[in-house]
Parts: structure tokens; sequence; C-alpha cells
């Protein structure tokens, strides 16, 4: 068993098996995302791809800090949390490849993965859009008086727009219970924090909505759980709304394609340094754990990971039928925009 | 039967659902303790109570936002922004979120939301007089109504609030006051369908909202003054859009005048001419004519906007060019 202590004492104790299971996913994260980048420049993934590589540790220490029920909403970076969350890397990489197997049908692609079933709501790509929903979702579990709470992440850049402003002041104004985390990489496409928004460090925007907020080393997995479940214990107590800055870092372009003329190598270099899979592995051997073991799981990962390519590639297209499903919830007679008078309401 | 107001009509249908269904609620801007801006829900507070009845701030984002993941998340929100002017602000959550979260999720998803708000004018010039029916008729995934009578009104609000997909829901400020029949006993009205108000031989006139209104009155105008006869067609789903009662009407006709609040230029005239043209091509006598507002930003002097918006008068003109 292994103690977690933070300043306020021992947070919780873990056994071994979950915190290597937190170290699986965040290799696993890693490694479907690599093999993305490169089944992209293959030509097998089209649209955007825009990769969590660097800020794997904000995704699992939040997303294991909370209970199996509670609701996910996401950006459109979000592959590590749907892995995180459980989504299965051959739904993932099937929904990337554009399948009928992947986890949105082959709709969606990699902005939009979703899986009602573990409540994981969805990625979302107008930026601070899912901020609003996340407010939704979160009022129709208040309202039906459901313990449930809802996480919501977004990057710095969507703590400039309305939703961001509308969402917070929202849900303090109706304690709803949510999570805002936001994932500071720094940059919101390749415009700095510095240059896009007033307030640099992001959790003080949370006081004009009487938030509680705090700012927080995203590259620890430890610190970023330990300050979720603080979180959560907030919410869940019928607080209201609580504000997490994780400060991280992405080491890969805003998407595919990016010029990364905004940056400097020295600057990836010298986040890239303080890993957050590398510090994780390290807490791991100070506990006692051998590095055969963290090398079972590596190569258990690796098997998994090209199993989901191999799946994703085997899998068929959606069939032409499909473009026009789902458009509408009764099924529709091949033109959406005038529907069969048997679409009449149900009764 | 009774005679009630078109705004009885709505707050009837608003307080059915919700003594019906027990996730129906409202949430809008004065919605509660003022009783809504245009009174459509006094009393609701009393009956239904704070959780229920949900004042906001001045967000019109996060209103139609919110509604989207109560929707996604098990309730039925009714969600009012004050005037379609201010839904504007709301466009992205409706366009970008509630029209797209079945698709783009293969279907995992349900967003049973009705936003409710308000078309009207009144020397209230630019940013408070327009009509935006056509920017949410556009689009994949909604459906859009805009009801002329108070019979419509409750029997197509009943269906939208009951309805799995969302629904924009497009009421008229001037029609509040009008009064019409509406059954004693509890009914709903199917979506999507179009409906010939008023039958004739001549000319067929599409119109909807305060436009059908206008379109009555011309016709009774007409047949008095002139000896035509108009069949005026009502449209209170704009979509899906039930074509048939139209088409059917132009083939008996040959000639239709199409009637709408909406600027000249890209409205729902135009999709409703090009699908005449496309359906009844070979029973077309005359150039098909629209009415429409003049297509400048509405002016507050009283004689400009008088001269902006059309009426009855422009309707009589343009039957009599297409029976010419």
């Amino acid at each position: 068993m292994i103690q977690l202590q933070t300043e306020e004492g021992v947070l919780s104790t873990f056994d071994r098996e979950t915190l290597l299971s937190w170290y699986r996913q965040m290799i696993l994260i890693r490694r479907v995302e690599e093999e993305a980048a490169t089944a992209y420049q293959r030509g097998h993934i089209g649209g955007f791809l825009h990769l969590y590589i660097g800020e794997e540790a904000v995704a699992v220490g939040a997303l294991n800090a909370l209970r199996p029920d509670d609701n996910v909403v996401v950006h459109y970076r979000d592959h590590g949390h749907a892995l995180a969350r459980g989504l299965p890397a051959r739904a993932v990489m099937a929904e990337l490849f554009g399948k009928a197997t992947g986890c949105s049908r082959g709709k969606g692609g990699s902005m939009h993965l979703a899986d009602a079933t573990k409540r994981f709501w969805g990625g979302y790509a107008i930026v601070g859009g899912q901020l609003a929903l996340a407010a939704g979702i979160a009022l129709a579990d208040q309202y039906a008086g459901h313990e449930r709470i809802t996480i919501c992440f977004f990057g710095d850049g969507a703590t400039n727009n309305g939703y961001f402003l509308e969402s917070l002041n929202l849900a303090a104004v109706w304690h709803l219970p949510v999570i805002w985390v936001c994932e500071n990489n720094s940059y919101g496409m390749g415009t700095s924090v510095e240059r896009a928004s007033a307030v640099t460090e992001i959790y003080r925007k949370a006081c004009a909505y009487n938030t509680p907020a705090e700012q927080i080393d995203g590259q620890d997995l430890l610190e970023v759980y330990a300050a979720v479940r603080r979180a959560a214990d907030h919410v869940r107590a019928g607080h209201g709304p609580y504000f997490i800055e994780a400060v991280t870092y992405r080491y890969r372009g805003h998407s595919m394609g990016d010029p990364e003329r905004y940056r400097s190598k020295e600057e990836i270099e010298r986040w890239a340094r303080h890993d957050p899979i590398e510090r994780f592995k390290r807490f791991l051997i100070e506990e006692g754990i051998s590095l055969e073991m963290l090398e079972s799981i590596h190569a258990e990962v690796e098997e998994e990971v090209q199993d989901a390519l191999r799946f994703a590639s085997e899998s068929p297209p959606p069939p032409p039928e499909a473009l026009w499903e789902d458009v509408y919830a009764a099924p529709a007679a091949g033109d959406p925009f005038i529907l069969p008078p048997a679409v009449a309401p149900a009764q | 039967m009774a005679e009630i107001t078109y705004r009885e009509a709505v707050r009837r249908a608003l307080v059915e659902e919700m003594r019906r269904d027990e996730r129906v609620f409202i949430m809008g801007e004065e919605v509660g303790v003022w009783g809504g801006t245009y009174a459509v829900t006094r009393g609701l507070l009393d009956e239904f109570g704070e959780k229920r009845v949900r004042d906001t701030p001045i967000s019109e984002l996060v209103i139609a936002g919110a509604a989207v993941g109560a929707a996604m998340n098990g309730l039925r929100p009714v969600a009012e922004i004050m005037t379609v002017n201010f839904a504007l602000l709301s466009l992205d959550a409706i366009v970008n979120h509630a029209a797209k979260v079945r698709y783009m999720f293969g279907g995992q998803f349900n967003c049973p939301m009705v936003l409710r708000t308000t078309a009207g004018w009144g020397q209230l010039s630019a940013t408070h007089s327009q009509t935006f029916e056509n920017y949410f008729a556009h689009v994949p995934g909604l459906k859009v109504i805009m009801p002329g009578t108070p019979k419509d009104a409750y029997g197509l609000l009943k269906s939208a609030i009951r309805d799995p997909d969302p629904v924009v829901f497009i009421e008229h400020t001037h029609l509040y006051r009008v009064r019409g029949e509406v059954p004693d006993e509890e009914f709903t009205l199917p979506i999507g369908r179009s409906e010939v108000k008023r039958p004739g031989r001549d000319v067929t006139v599409v119109a909807y909202s305060r436009m059908l209104h206008e379109a009555l009155q011309a016709a009774d105008e007409l047949a008095e003054e002139e000896g035509i006869e108009c069949e005026v067609v009502d449209i209170p789903t704009l979509r899906p859009l039930d074509l048939e009662p139209i088409i059917r009407s132009f083939q008996r006709t040959y000639r239709a005048v199409l009637a709408t609040e909406q600027w000249l230029g890209y409205g729902l005239d135009a999709e409703i001419a090009a699908q005449i043209y496309e359906h009844a091509f070979d029973y077309l006598d005359a150039p098909i004519r629209r009415v429409t507002a003049r297509p400048v930003p509405l002016p507050y002097s009283r004689d400009l906007e008088r001269l902006a918006l059309p009426g009855k008068d422009e309707i009589k003109q343009a039957v009599l060019e297409v029976v010419r």
C-alpha cells in the first residue's frame, strides 16, 4: 500500500495496482497519440488532430479522482480524457480513422469522441462551448437530486470568450455541481497567454465569480489527483463550483501541421525535462516498484495499441445510409429538410 | 370551446406540460418574478416555484447552451430568449451544439429542448425589430415553429416540448392579444404540417405568423372588392416544411404570392419559391411574387417603419399583379 501525502496530511492510501493502472493510462494515451500522428502522416486520419502529448497527467489525475458515474465534458483535444475515462483504444482509434466501429460511429472524428454509457459527454470544438453544456448537464443532476458532479475541461484560450464568463457566472449563481479545470498549456493555438489574456494566472479569473480556485502543477499526477479530490468533496457537498488551473504543456503543435513559429525548441525541451510520465515513474520506483514491472506495462500497452490500429484499419467505413441517420431522433426518409408526416412528435 | 388569446394559449401549453412532466422547466430572463417580459409566464413562479421557473442573468449564450446540456442529461428545458434579436447571442449554442449533438456523436445523445423567443416590432428601431427564422430553419437538426393562431401556438408548443429534437419556437409580439378558438380538452398538433386556412381557387398565398393574418384580411377584401378568391396556406412549421398543401394548392391556382416579414433576399420565401419551381413548374402561369420587408435596417420613425414593413395592402397588390 502507498500513502499519498498532501499538505493536509494523508489524502488516500492506494494499492500498487491502482497506481500502476494510472501509469498504464498515461502510457496508453501517449502511445495511442504517437501512433495517431504517424497514421495521420500516412493519410489514415483526416481533418484536425490535436495531440495531448505532455498533458497526460491532467486527465489521468483528474478523472481517477472522480466516481465512474460523474460527468465528463471536454474540449477538442480529447483523446487523453477519453482513454483515461476508459473508452477502449479500439473505439478511439477507429473513430480517428472515421470507421463505423468508432465511438461516435465515424461521425465525429478526433474532436468529437464520446461514450454516453461512461457519461463521457464528448469533446467539443467551438472554444468554450462545452462550458455552457457542462453547466446544463450539472443543472440536470442538481434538479434530479443526484449526487453526481460534472467536470469540465478547457484550455487557457477558452477563458477569454463569452462562454467562460456566462458559464462560470451561472454555475456560481445557481451553485451548480461543476469542477472547472483549465488546462493552461501557455498557448491558445499559437498565441501565448501573455499576449492574449490580461490575467496570466488564469485561476485568478474565478474570483470574479466568487468561485474558489487554485493553481496546480499539471505535470504532477498526484498533485492533480489531490486537487480534484478536494474539488470533488467541495462540489459534492453542495458548496457550488470549484476552479482548478492545471499548468501544463503540449509538446506537439496545436494540431498537425503547426509551423510552431511562436515558441522555441529550448522551451519544449525545458518542459520535457519535467515530463509527467517520467516524474510519476520516478515516484513509483522510489515506492519500490521494479523496472521490470513497468516494462511489462509498456509491453502490454504496446500490444493494445497495435491491436487498436489493426482494428481501426480493418473496420468498415460507415455505410452510405449513415449519412442520413441521427440528424433527427426519428429516422428520416432520406431528406431531413422535409420529413415525412410519420415524423410527428411522440404523444 | 373557449376563445382565448395567443398569450393565454402559450401559457396554457406551458402550464399543462409542466403539470404533466416533472422534467419540464423554464429558464430565461425575467420569466419568474417579473412574469415574463410579454407576461406569458405570469403566475408560473407561484405554481411551480423557483426550481422550475428559473430567472437567469442576461446571458443568452449560456441560457441556450445550458439548455442543451440539461436536455442531453434528461430534462426538458424550455429556454426563453426575450426576443429573436437577442437570440443571435445564442446562435452558437443552438447551431453548433443543439443541432449537432445527436449527429456528431453517432446518435448517442438526445436534445429535447425548446427555445422560445419572439419576433415583432413597434418603433423599436434597428436592433429590436428583426425576424430571423430563416437563420434557424437553414440548419439540419433543428425544427422551427412560428405559429399564427392561438390554437396552433397551443398545440404546437405542447408537441415541441414533447419532441425529442431541439425546437426553435418563435412567437410574434403583435399576436399575443389576438383571440381564437382553442378546444377546452387537451390536444397536441403534429409538427411539420402546413394547413389551408382559407380555401380559394384563384391564387395561392403562403404566409405564417403575423403575415397569416394580413393574408387572411387581404383575401377577404379581395373577394369582396375584386371577386378574387385567394387560398391562404399557413406554414406554422418552417422546418421540416410540409410542402404538400402548398404544391397541391398551386396546382389548382397556377399562381402564388409568398408573404413574410423577413427582408427581401435569401429568405424563407425564396426557398418556398424554389420548391414550387422544382415540384410544379408545369403549372406556373405567372411569376411567383414575394411580399417582404424592405431590405433596410428597421427605422424608428413611425412613418418610415410603416414603409419598411409589409402588410395586407402589399399582399393585395401582389395578388392583383399575378392574376392580371
